[in-house]
């Protein structure tokens, strides 16, 4: 039901490496979990609502004012890399060479 | 070995307190809170079944007062909970030694209550899973039987307050991770409705489904516990005041109380032994006074597929985060997308690659409708389904899982073989309303768990109802040969 190329395009959208063993295995798991999902299709949902929240609530606003947060250093110490106060990354062009 | 379950060993007599009584004896003067810590600590610290990933050193500094309502007694947490400069890493490789700048609401409001972070505790790797051997930090064994699982997520909650690792401890529950482990475990485990416990520095999973709850020795307990916990908070505007307070439960009959059995959630599938286990809890009940009727939720058996459509795509856009960038590991690379890939590759377990792929297809373009637009109708009709049966009945009741314990390894072949372990869990969670469940016996000396489910915002009454049948039930009293005696407190 999801082929290779499909999970290949999946893990591509969620930025997943997966090895050779794992694409195989992933499209055999994943097609039968949705082939069971897929027995819901068999009932008439015509003209139900979507659930959006469960719990009877109206929207939850707060005044848009500002407030002290975490220091920076605080919230960098976690950082893999940390470049001069931001977070340090690979550059996001692919080097050509 | 059971020998130090003796009364005349003052320190097996402080594990033999419920917290509750605990508590009490804390704030009446007769026990010394830093002693208490200690008694739990050192035996948090010889776990034998990997249910604790990190535990104290010694209790907070400055003590919680006497006043404080629960009395110091220490409480162990799950990893998925943030907790500020203390390992915080979900079961996950990918959050190795992370230690947050901040703690999860549910954790400081319980501390500033007086019970103090004794550990954290081993779960399921972001929560999903249902056996605990999804954990990057391998799995918890069940007290009751060290080849079988604890259950999960909560697996290690479970599993610390079962051997008496911990006095009580706290949990998520997605599709059944506070109650699958409570059952399998033997304790009580609560699930209480969306929104009435903060969700701030909870690591996320599903948000629409996450709810924070107690897992303890007994429904006082739980009702003590969850009384601290619930309450609006402004970090999380899906938080809800809670109408009223969670009283402590006295109730010991049933009279006038309507359970409703699902013949969706009752037969079908449910193992032998469990199925007389629950069938004897309603004579039980019968007993008490209740009236016992059985009912439809015609859309129940559908719950699996849209929660296994619903809680996946969630996950896959809440785990987006773990990308190497700000926090956790990092695989390195010459260019960013590379390195994403490479980090989430190794980071991240078997049962999390497959849920976000499962999570990313079913929210991608073309599948949208067919399975998330299908599932969040899906899930109002559950809603409805629920709604029509409380017009009927004070509870819906079923029982916690399928199954009782099963051995390690004997699910991990087949993914949908596993998700099964949270057939009669996953209605709740998609209606957001509460359930509890309470060991209802032993089948086969393993224990059973009994599910009782009622409107939002009705655990009150959930708690007088299962506080009635646990009386009556009287597991406590029941033997549960490792669960003490292996731990040598002399």
């Amino acid at each position: 039901m999801i082929d290779r190329d499909q999970v290949l395009h999946v893990a591509s959208l969620a930025r997943l490496e997966l090895s050779e063993t794992e694409i195989d295995r992933m499209a055999s798991e994943l097609s039968n979990v949705l082939r069971h999902i897929e027995k819901m299709g068999e009932l008439d949902l015509d003209g139900v609502q979507a659930t959006t929240h469960v719990i009877d609530v109206v929207n939850a606003l707060r005044a848009d004012e500002p407030e002290p947060c975490l220091p920076v250093e605080v919230v960098l110490a976690a950082a893999p890399d940390e470049v001069s106060g931001g977070f340090g990354v690979p550059s996001p062009v692919a080097k050509d060479d | 070995m059971t020998e130090s379950n003796s009364l005349n060993d003052p320190m097996s007599t402080l594990i033999e307190l419920t917290a509750s009584e605990a508590a009490e004896r804390v704030r009446a003067g007769d026990l010394d809170p830093a002693e208490l810590f200690e008694a739990y600590r050192s035996r948090a610290v010889a776990d034998q079944l990997n249910a604790f990933t990190w535990v104290a050193d010694g209790p907070p500094a400055p003590a919680p007062g006497r006043d404080a309502p629960l009395g110091g007694v220490p409480l162990a947490v799950k990893d998925l909970f943030c907790t500020e400069g203390v390992p915080s890493q979900a079961g996950s490789r990918i959050l190795e030694g992370y230690r947050p700048p901040y703690t999860a609401t549910v954790v400081s409001k319980l501390a500033a209550a007086g019970a103090p972070l004794l550990g954290k505790t081993n779960q399921d790797e972001f929560a999903m899973g249902s056996s605990n051997e999804n954990s990057g930090f391998g799995p918890v064994l069940n007290p009751w039987d060290r080849s079988r699982v604890p259950g999960g997520s909560s697996g290690g909650s479970a599993a610390a307050v079962a051997a008496g690792l911990a006095p009580w401890a706290i949990g998520t529950d997605t599709g059944g991770s506070i109650r699958q482990p409570a059952a399998l475990c033997g304790i009580v485990g609560l699930k209480p409705t969306y929104g009435a416990c903060s969700r701030y520095g909870m690591i996320a999973f599903a948000s629409s489904l996450d709810q924070a709850g107690p897992l303890t020795r007994n429904v006082a307990d739980a009702a003590l516990l969850l009384r601290y916990m619930v309450g609006h908070d402004r970090r999380d505007s899906t938080s809800i005041a809670f109408p009223g307070e969670i009283e402590l439960p006295r109730s010991e009959d049933l009279s006038g109380i309507r359970l409703g059995v699902p013949e969706e959630l009752s037969g079908d599938g449910i193992e032998r032994g469990v199925l007389e286990s629950f069938n004897a809890t309603l004579r039980l009940a019968e007993g008490l006074g209740a009236t016992i009727e059985s009912c439809r939720l015609p859309h129940a058996p559908h719950a699996l597929s849209a929660y296994y459509v619903i809680a996946p795509a969630e996950a896959s856009a809440n785990l987006a985060r773990f990308d190497g960038v700000r926090y956790g590991l990092r695989v390195d690379a010459d260019e960013l997308t590379e390195m994403y890939s490479r980090t989430r590759a190794t980071g991240f377990g078997a049962e999390v690659k497959r849920r976000i792929m499962l999570g990313t297809y079913a929210l991608s373009s073309g599948y949208y409708d067919a399975y998330y637009g299908t599932a969040q109708k899906v899930r109002t009709k559950i809603s409805e389904d629920f709604k029509a049966a409380f017009a009927k009945f004070d509870f819906i009741v079923t029982p916690t899982s399928p199954w009782t314990a099963f051995e390690l390894g004997s699910k991990t072949a087949d993914p949908y073989a596993m998700y099964l372990n949270d057939f009669c869990t996953v209605p709740m969670p998609l209606a957001g309303i509460p359930a509890i469940s309470i060991p209802s016996g032993l089948s086969d000396g393993l224990p059973v768990g009994f599910q009782l489910a009622g409107p939002a915002f009705s655990e009150n009454r959930l708690l007088a109802a299962a506080h009635a049948l646990e009386t009556a039930i009287g597991f406590g009293q029941l033997p549960a040969p490792d669960r003490w005696g292996s731990y040598e407190t002399r």
